[in-house]
Order: C-alpha cells, then structure tokens, then sequence
C-alpha cells in the first residue's frame, strides 16, 4: 500500500479529469472542492461539477444560487495561480437542453410537454447520472479548461454512476415501449410464440395497471424522440470513452466505516473490470490518536483516580483518550481489511474536522490532510 | 445540561402492528429495524422483518444466505419469539400480483430477463411503492385458520427519510395509475393501513447536525401527509466523558493542562509535553462534539416525540450485538 500523491496527481498537465466517486454520506462532494482548490492554487485552470452540495459547503465556493454553468470563483482572499469555476448541476436543466440542442424546436416543444418526459427528467433514477455525464461530456469539448474535477450523484452504490446511464438507455430506446403498445408488431426480437403470448398479457396487465394515458404519452415521447436517441447514446459513448482515457484519474472515496469500505471495494474492483484508470482511495473522517499512551494504562490510571474520588478532569480526560484509541483500532481493521483485498491501491486518510466545511480555509486544509500534510 | 426526555415506548406506539423504520442515509437504519424486530418478538411473539429495497442488509446483519422472496426464519428471540424476514422484490412482487388476475404462464422470467418487468415499473415510479406497500400490507392482516394474525408486529427497513413520504403517501402515487381496476381496490385498504393506529413510523438518528435536520424535516412531512410519527430512535450514542461543567471551556479550547498535569501525576502517570498536548487535542476534539450533540439533543427536543436510545458498538454489529441491542430497547420499554 502506497500513500496516494494527489500533488503528482494535480500537476500532471496530462491528468485532464478527476473524478469522486463512492457510496452517498461519505464526503465526495468536500473531496471533490479540496482537490479543485488545491488545483486551482497550483496551477491549473479547474473547474468543479458538483452535484448536490450542502448549502455551506456551496456558499464556501460562492455557489450562492443554482446554476447550471461553471461560473468563476471569487471570494475574498482566493487568489490562485490558476484559475477556478463552480457549478451545481441541474439535471432538468441539463436535460431540456440536450433535447433543445437535438431536436429541432417544434420537436423539442412536443418532447418537453410530454408528461412521460416530465417523469423521466425528473424522478428516473439514473437520470442524474446520465446527466452528469453527459454535463462533463460538455465541460470536456467546451476546452476553456484544462482540469475538470467531477463529485457524482448521491446514490447508495457507487456503481450506480457506471450503471445508471444504460437503465436510461434501455428506457428511451423505444423497444419496450413498442412491445408494450403493439406488442404484436415488435418482431425480430426472437421472442418464442409462448413468451409472445404472454406479453400479449403483460401488455394488457400494464395498461390496465398504470392507465391508458401513461401508455400513450410514453408511447407518443418515445416517436418524438426515436430520430434524436442515436445522438445521445453517440454522446454517452464518447463521454464513456473520456473516462476510459489515460486522462482520467478515479478518486473513490469512503468513510471508516464497513458499508462504505465494502462500497469502495465493489468500485475499485469495477474500474479494474472495465479498464477505468485508478488514482487511489480517500479515507474521510477518521480519528488518529494523537497521544501514544496505551488504552489499558489509561483506563487503569482512570480507575485508580475514580475510586480515589480526586482528579475528575484528568480521569475524563484518560477515559475520552481510551475511546479514541478503540475507535482509532476499529478504523485501521476495517481498513486493513480494504488494503489486504486491494494491496495496489493508493491510500489518503483526512481526518474527521471538529465543524463541517463552510469556507475555502476549510478545503485547503482538506486538501493538505489529503496530500498528506 | 438538558436531555432528550426519554419518555420511551408509548401505550400508544405498542399497540402499533406495522412498525415502519426510516433514518438518513448511515445512521443504521437497518441495524436498528433488525434490534427492533428482536425487541418485539422477545417474549414469544411472531415478528415480521421487510426489506423494501434489495440490498440484502437483512441477511447480512442476522448473517445468513441471501434472503429468497418469501418468509424465512432468521431469528429466535429470548422467551420463545421468532424473527422472519422478507426481501421484497419489486419484479417478483409485480408477478405475483399479476398472476392473481392474468395467467401469464411461463412468460414471466422471460419477461423479467428481457427487462420488461423493470420498465414496467420505471414508467410510472408511483407503481414501485404501490406493489411494495401492498405487499406490506398483506403481511400486516394475515390471518391463520383460526382468524389469528400470523404475525405480532411487521417492522419495515424502510427506504430513508428523503423518501419516507413518498413511499408510504400511496394515495399520491396511485395518482399516476389507473383510476380503476384491481390495484385501485387494492390500494385502498393500503392507505387505511398506513394512516391508521396500527401504524408507527420511527426515526432513526445520530446526534449529528445533518441527521438531525432530516428528521425534524421528515417529522413536518409525516405530520402534512397524516402519516403518523412514532418514536425517535437516538442510534451510535456515545458516553460525554467529561464533566459538565468542562465542557464549554474545553470546546473553546481551554482545557487547564496543569490541572490534567497533576491528575495525571497522582495517578502514577508521568507524560511526557507532547503527549499531554496530544491529549488535550484529543480533549477539545471531544468536547467539541459533546456541544454539538447537547445542541442535536435540544433540537430533537422541540419535536416532543418519544424517543429511546441505543450506545455506540465500537466493535462493530454482529449478531451477538443485535441482541445486545434489543435488550436495551427492551429495557426501555420497547414491547
């Protein structure tokens, strides 16, 4: 196990797109910041997608309201060597202009009234995901800027992010659309007699479940759109290709904690499976000990010092240190367990800060804990 | 110092049947629901565990194989009950439902393989919580030949509190579905379900700032959708070490270093300077967070629920725990 250099990392004019991935709750978005800060400072011309921040940690980078551009940072006191844009992805937004941008406008109107277009821009899960990719798709061909730092949605699975796209292919690609309104004429699928009859069922069972109407603006979405999806999926492509380029650097980063740390793993063995370039793992919020003083001697000195009845914030303060030092234990097992399944993957720790990030001093510690500093 | 009352568990909450568990994302959620299913089913009741959203957290807390779709035993509790689980699978679900109208044949799995019975499901997302809900409900009023409930109480590893509305606001969702036909039908005794006595929906919660936030929100919701909140369930608390009186100053940051300096000493320690710093960084770092729980305390308190607590496991949660936990909730009156 090697220490991760984020420093090498960043200043590699090579280095053109970073991305921050893992399970939702663990920090990507913070992690995504620091590392355009630190970019920023040192250099490079950044920009940031991020995708849902908390409302301090958006006002830190002068986020004030959402918008779907990149607009540059300026707070007092930031003044970088390079340059740094922000962005908060808004996945309708985004949405509306690739079906503005592919279809001509009369088109685009009939799309964007749709009810069904409605849904799936809206509540599909996986058109987040689409969304960002398609956003970095965009960021990338734009070439104002040489770094494009990516946070990805908030899911339960980090793999949701490689996944998602395709579930939203398959529901836009119109096949089971046609299937599902005239289940009759969908030939060439090699679908046998008796499975053919039971869609013939299934169709029915749908409509008289989700109502007519639904499946007949689905159905009207899905003609309007058929001569724009060859576009799209030429889009996803590429963007898929983008990530798969020597270019780009995936950070995954977790928590210590197991569902995290598990999370992390499934990732990092994806990337490897698909051929994704690994920069490393960040370990967020951990809780080094910061006195070398042995649990056991603590908590005997503790004992000692209650049944005497004196000294009560000394005793406070050795029962405090013996919780830290288990918690410090618990953490580094569950990471030893991470590195012995994936011995070649680069390490960062950051150590849990006492307040939640709300200003830049705040990503530029982070930034230094991660560059191991 | 003020404290969250702990009022515990309510005449009103224990004659809930349906026991609904949601949280943010990592306070252990489904940690917690499976203590509670334990806790209920202590004593020789008949306890239900559903898990809506297929990530087999069930079998891997009660460490067992992966959960089929149907009732498993995965527990016994201390007097006689059981703990059985089920993994709600929504394709399946969608099946079965509709085999009680349509005889699809063996059409189904090829359905299901082709991705049909996903699209389904992804063309009107309401449809999703209807078939999961109703499921619910099914297991909810059970009976056995001799008209007896098969199951005590159902507790639900619920989707996160983001989401808890939509979930169980099946009204809303059937919305987007046929105004007539069998599910129609259906639904309806859904919702008298949810909206009645014989539901609880608790809150699971750290006392961090963000969880926090999401519950007092997630509260205001229930209350708009007369949904009806149960109790507060104060996960991963762990002990304030210091004395009360320490703990503003050392959040500050002053902590009277001789004073620690000469405890230390009558305790036979002698440490060395960068030791002792490292331990009063350790001691603000420490208080720091006693403050900022003490505020999550005063906050959750506004919200005047019932509220029962489980400690912090360092060690991490195994089955071993799970019962450890339940024993805790039992102790304060969980039935």
């Amino acid at each position: 196990m090697s220490p991760l250099e984020i420093d090498t990392l960043i200043d590699d004019p090579d280095t053109r797109v970073i991305v921050c991935c893992g399970s939702g709750g663990v920090g990507k978005t913070t992690t995504a910041a620091s590392i355009a800060v630190r970019a920023a400072e040192r250099g490079r011309a950044t920009v940031v997608l991020t995708i849902d921040p908390a409302r301090r940690l958006a006002q830190a980078l002068g986020l004030a309201e959402l918008g779907n551009v990149p607009r540059e940072v300026s707070v007092a006191g930031f003044e970088p060597k390079g340059s740094l844009s922000a962005m908060m992805l808004d996945m309708r937004r985004t949405f509306d202009d690739m079906v503005i941008a592919h279809a001509g406008e009369k088109r685009a109107e009939e799309v964007l009234a749709n009810p069904f277009y409605r849904t799936i821009s809206s509540s599909f899960s996986g058109t987040q995901e689409y969304m960002a990719m398609e956003k970095l798709g965009q960021l990338a061909a734009d070439g104002t800027w040489d770094l494009i730092v990516v946070d990805t949605p908030p899911s339960r699975s980090a793999l949701d992010f490689l996944d998602a796209p395709q579930r939203l292919s398959t529901a836009l690609d119109g096949r089971m659309i046609k299937l599902l309104t005239a289940p009759a004429r969908a030939g060439g699928w090699g679908i046998r007699k008796v499975v053919s009859a039971g869609f013939g069922l299934f169709a029915k069972a749908v409509s008289t479940i989700v109502g007519g109407q639904l499946l007949a603006d689905a159905s009207a979405f899905v003609q309007a759109f058929d001569g724009m999806f060859g576009g799209f999926r030429e889009r996803a492509r590429k963007t898929y290709e983008l990530l798969r380029s020597s270019g780009t650097a995936f950070v995954v980063v977790a928590a210590p904690e197991p569902d995290a740390l598990r999370e992390a793993s499934y990732f990092v063995e994806r990337l490897a499976e698909e051929s994704m370039p690994l920069a490393g793992l960040v370990v967020n919020r951990t809780h080094p000990v910061l006195a070398q003083l042995p649990a056991a001697k603590a908590l005997g000195a503790a004992e000692n010092l209650e049944a005497s009845g004196g000294a009560p914030l000394a005793a406070a303060v050795l029962r405090l240190h013996a919780d830290r030092v288990a918690l410090a234990q618990r953490e580094r097992r569950l990471i030893a367990r991470f590195t012995k399944a994936h011995p070649a993957v680069s390490l960062a720790h950051v150590p849990a800060l006492a307040a939640d990030v709300h200003d830049l001093a705040g990503l530029r510690d982070i930034g230094d804990q991660l560059a191991g500093g | 110092m003020v404290t969250t009352p702990v009022v515990g568990w309510t005449e009103q909450i224990a004659r809930a049947r349906l026991h609904v568990v949601t949280g943010k994302g990592g306070t252990g959620k489904s940690t917690v629901a499976g203590a509670l299913a334990l806790a209920l089913a202590t004593g020789g009741k008949r306890v239900l565990l559903v898990e809506v959203e297929g990530r087999q957290g069930i079998a891997a807390l009660f460490d067992t194989q992966p959960l089929p779709y149907s009732e498993e035993k995965v527990a016994s509790a201390p007097g006689g009950g059981e703990v059985r689980a089920l993994h709600v699978d929504v394709e399946a679900a969608l099946l079965e439902y509709l085999s009680m109208f349509y005889n699809l044949g063996f059409a189904g799995r090829t359905l299901r393989k082709m991705g049909a019975i996903e699209f389904a499901t992804t063309l009107a997302p309401g449809l999703r919580d209807v078939l999961l809900t109703g499921k619910i409900k099914e297991c909810v009023t059970r009976t056995d030949d001799t008209g007896r409930h098969v199951y005590d109480a159902v507790v639900v590893d619920a989707p996160p509190t983001g989401r808890i509305v939509k979930f169980l606001d099946v009204t809303k969702a059937m919305a987007d579905l046929a105004k007539v036909g069998p599910i129609k039908g259906q639904s309806d005794g859904v919702v008298r379900l949810l909206h009645s006595g014989d539901t609880a929906v608790h809150l699971v919660t750290l006392l961090e700032e963000m969880p926090v936030r999401e519950t007092i929100e997630a509260v205001e919701e229930l209350d708009g959708a007369d949904l009806r909140p149960g109790a507060i369930l104060l996960n991963r608390v762990r002990p304030p070490r210091l004395p009360a009186r320490s703990v503003t100053a050392a959040a500050d940051g002053r902590v009277d270093a001789s004073r620690v300096r000469a405890g230390l000493q009558a305790a036979g320690l002698a440490l060395s300077e960068g030791v002792l710093d490292g331990l009063v960084e350790e001691t603000v770092e420490h208080a720091i967070r006693v403050q900022a729980e003490q505020r999550a305390r005063e906050q959750l308190a506004e919200i005047d629920l019932p509220a029962v607590e489980l400690p912090e496991q360092v060690d991490g949660i195994d089955v071993g725990t799970l019962y450890e936990l339940a024993e805790v909730l039992v102790d304060q009156g969980v039935r």
